[in-house]
């Protein structure tokens, strides 16, 4: 096992290396491409606890997706990555208190917590183990998430057609 | 299994190695004369006109939103896909009723036409009289005082500033 | 250790001698197919019919004059032509080339391919963006729409696919296909499926990308040097890589036609050497039919793209996906 923990080291790092950069580049689009490796790094991390579903959805959804959405979401803002990010610091000292707090809080619980450490148990076919939980034990959270994704294609719709009507030319004036 | 995602994994260090050798390689035999005219942005022989990086359709943004949500639809189709056949008929057309709603929220996407693509109203400059000629998103001073976003003639004016730069 | 660094040196073997080997060979043909479609000669001075030909535009590529230009993001332009050859190569590692040969066999496999097919978006987008032409931009951004697009066309046709097999495991998936190929049992997915395959390759009709005549060469007009040759090179690594995965999902992959009707038991080194014959005669059939659409059918519009995706190909995906399970679970 030697070889799995040197790996999980070495995704670690490229996560933390990757958020980094996210948060302190100056431009923006280097930000959400260094986000993407953030992203996939987490999928070798479920891959790693033999989560592959989880592991390849989180490719899927937040690399191949969500990632997207913010890749165009940077480039629609207006002169977003035009100029660089004037990145300076503003409220130094409530930034630095909060910040002391929420990591004296954190540390204090992971301390404090008694964590219980089980042994890793290859479980071969994670999917069809998913596919009967989802059916079963967990069928309302499953139809709720499809309410949900009924209710977020309506809004999409929504946005879409109402920024549509925004671009029209003013037809008072011609 | 671990090992399995091993191999993957392997297969993408080749990948990255394999084009990062390509290319050290390839930088280490060519020549490097670069001169101003040939680092310019290419654009048909013509001095580039301001940058690329500008604001673009917004219908893409949309396309995106529509594909995450579908794509979620799509991932959880798989799992029950594998076991469907011992299911019980409960959670058979608990299914079918999620593909549904979902099927639903489409079908409300095409009548609304969020994502039609088909050719918007053409923006030609028009003629206005005593202004000459203007844009198609120029408004008569009075009401440009409402818009939220700049005027035209400012917008056009700052890209040019940048491009000048 | 040892097993591992064997393991890997065989991994470089499939890679060096059959992925990059397959992509010159796809130039080649793609050259003398388009030649003898549009009846001239093609190719034909270097070596014997021209066949050294992909070499020696290998060796031009490689000492031609790199040119980043000046406003580009230099980084991501550097960066960029890595992703669509990596992508290309994480893929083969789940396909498998015989009963007894592939080299893994992931119990999310389907899940797999498509992640990384949606993965390869990234390297068109970002040389799109990075290069800071506006053509290059509008190809990269085109290019990003109409992947995303026709990945879920071929996400809820592989889901259909996935009710025959019970199974996420592409090796369990070509096992499926041993008397009856997908193609008989599922047709209306297996022509979602070669579509959305064709335009997730940026191939005729769907090559927006690069449609020369408004584009200039797209997303790569501003590379140049050995950095285009990798974008070049994954291009075509990836018409061999969707033909594979057509003769996977709905060909029979290694199977021939009908073969657990009729085929003989056969010992491992012989039934290898058949199924690997297969399948790799099945995919040049594929790889020659993504060259033939090529020279054959002009391009769509944008618009055109986008309907035949969103309206067309993905309302026809969950119909059928619903109207098999019901099949199967029914009758099954």
């Amino acid at each position: 096992m030697e070889l799995s923990a040197f790996l999980f080291y070495f995704f670690a790092l490229l996560i933390i290396g990757s958020a980094a950069i996210m948060v302190f580049s100056k431009n923006i689009v280097h930000s959400a491409f260094a986000l993407m490796f953030t992203l996939a790094g987490l999928a070798a991390f479920y891959a790693l606890l033999y989560a592959g579903f989880v592991a390849v959805t989180q490719l899927l959804v937040y690399v191949g997706g969500i990632l997207v959405i913010v890749l165009f979401g940077v480039m629609l803002t207006t002169r977003g990555y035009f100029e660089k990010i004037k990145t300076r610091t503003v409220h130094l000292l409530p930034a630095a208190l909060f910040s002391m707090a929420i990591a004296i809080i954190l540390i204090t619980v992971f301390l404090s917590t008694e964590w219980i450490l089980a042994p890793l148990e290859e479980e071969v076919f994670t999917v069809q183990g998913i596919g009967e939980l989802l059916m079963t034990d967990y069928m309302l959270p499953f139809q709720v998430v499809g309410v949900l994704l009924l209710l977020a294609i309506i809004g999409a719709v929504l946005m879409a057609t109402r920024v549509a009507g925004e671009e029209e030319p003013p037809s008072a004036s011609g | 299994m671990l090992a399995e995602y091993g191999y993957v994994l392997m297969f993408l260090a080749i990948g990255c190695v394999f084009t990062a050798v390509t290319l050290l390689v390839a930088g280490l035999l060519r020549p490097n004369r670069p001169s101003p005219e040939k680092l310019m942005t290419y654009e048909c022989g013509e001095e580039p006109v301001g940058s690329a990086w500008i604001q673009y359709n917004h219908r893409f943004y949309v396309i995106a939103l529509m594909f995450l949500v579908f794509e979620v639809e799509v991932v959880l189709l798989f799992p029950w896909a594998t076991v469907f056949q011992d299911m019980g008929w409960y959670a058979f057309w608990a299914m079918i009723v999620f593909v549904s709603l979902i099927f639903i929220g489409f079908l409300y996407e095409l009548g609304k036409g969020a994502l039609q693509w088909d050719k918007p109203q053409p923006q030609i400059p028009r003629y206005v009289e005593g202004v000459g000629v203007v844009p198609h998103h120029w408004k008569p001073e009075s009401e440009v005082a409402d818009v939220v976003g700049q005027p035209a003639a400012n917008v056009s004016g700052s890209t040019q500033d940048t491009a000048t730069e | 250790m040892d097993p591992l660094i064997f393991s890997i040196l065989v991994m470089l073997a499939v890679v060096l001698l059959f992925m990059l080997p397959s992509a010159a060979v796809a130039v080649y043909a793609e050259r003398r197919v388009s030649a003898f479609i549009q009846n001239r000669y093609g190719p034909n001075r270097v070596g014997p019919l021209g066949l050294f030909q992909p070499f020696a535009d290998v060796i031009k590529l490689f000492f031609k004059e790199d040119i980043i230009p000046d406003k580009a993001n230099r980084a991501l332009y550097i960066l960029a032509p890595m992703i669509p050859v990596a992508t290309a190569i994480v893929t083969v590692a789940v396909i498998p080339f015989s009963e007894f040969v592939y080299i893994t066999d992931l119990n999310i496999g389907v899940l797999f391919l498509l992640a990384v097919a949606s993965l390869s978006v990234y390297g068109v987008t970002l040389a799109g963006w990075a290069s800071n032409s506006k053509y290059s931009l509008l190809g990269g951004l085109r290019s990003a729409a109409q992947m995303i697009s026709y990945e879920l066309p071929m996400g809820v046709a592989l889901a259909s696919v996935i009710l025959f097999a019970g199974s996420l495991s592409v090796v369990d998936i070509v096992g499926s296909q041993e008397t009856w190929w997908n193609v008989f049992r599922n047709p209306i997915a297996c022509i979602i499926f070669i579509v959305a395959a064709f335009a997730e390759a940026n191939r005729t009709p769907f090559d927006l990308v690069e449609a020369e005549q408004e584009l200039v060469g797209g997303f790569h007009t501003e590379y140049s040097s050995m950095k285009f040759g990798t974008f070049f090179l994954a291009e075509y690594m990836h018409v061999v890589i969707a033909s594979m995965l057509i003769t996977t999902f709905f060909f029979g992959g290694y199977h021939l036609p009908f073969a657990g009707y009729w085929l003989p038991e056969m010992g491992v080194i012989a039934k290898s050497v058949l199924d690997i014959s297969v399948f790799l005669a099945k995919t040049t059939f594929w790889a020659f039919v993504f060259i033939w659409i090529r020279w054959t059918l002009p391009r769509f519009k944008f618009n055109q793209l986008m309907r035949i995706g969103w309206s067309r190909l993905l309302p026809l995906g969950i119909i059928n996906f619903i109207v098999i399970a019901i099949i199967l679970y029914y009758l099954g």
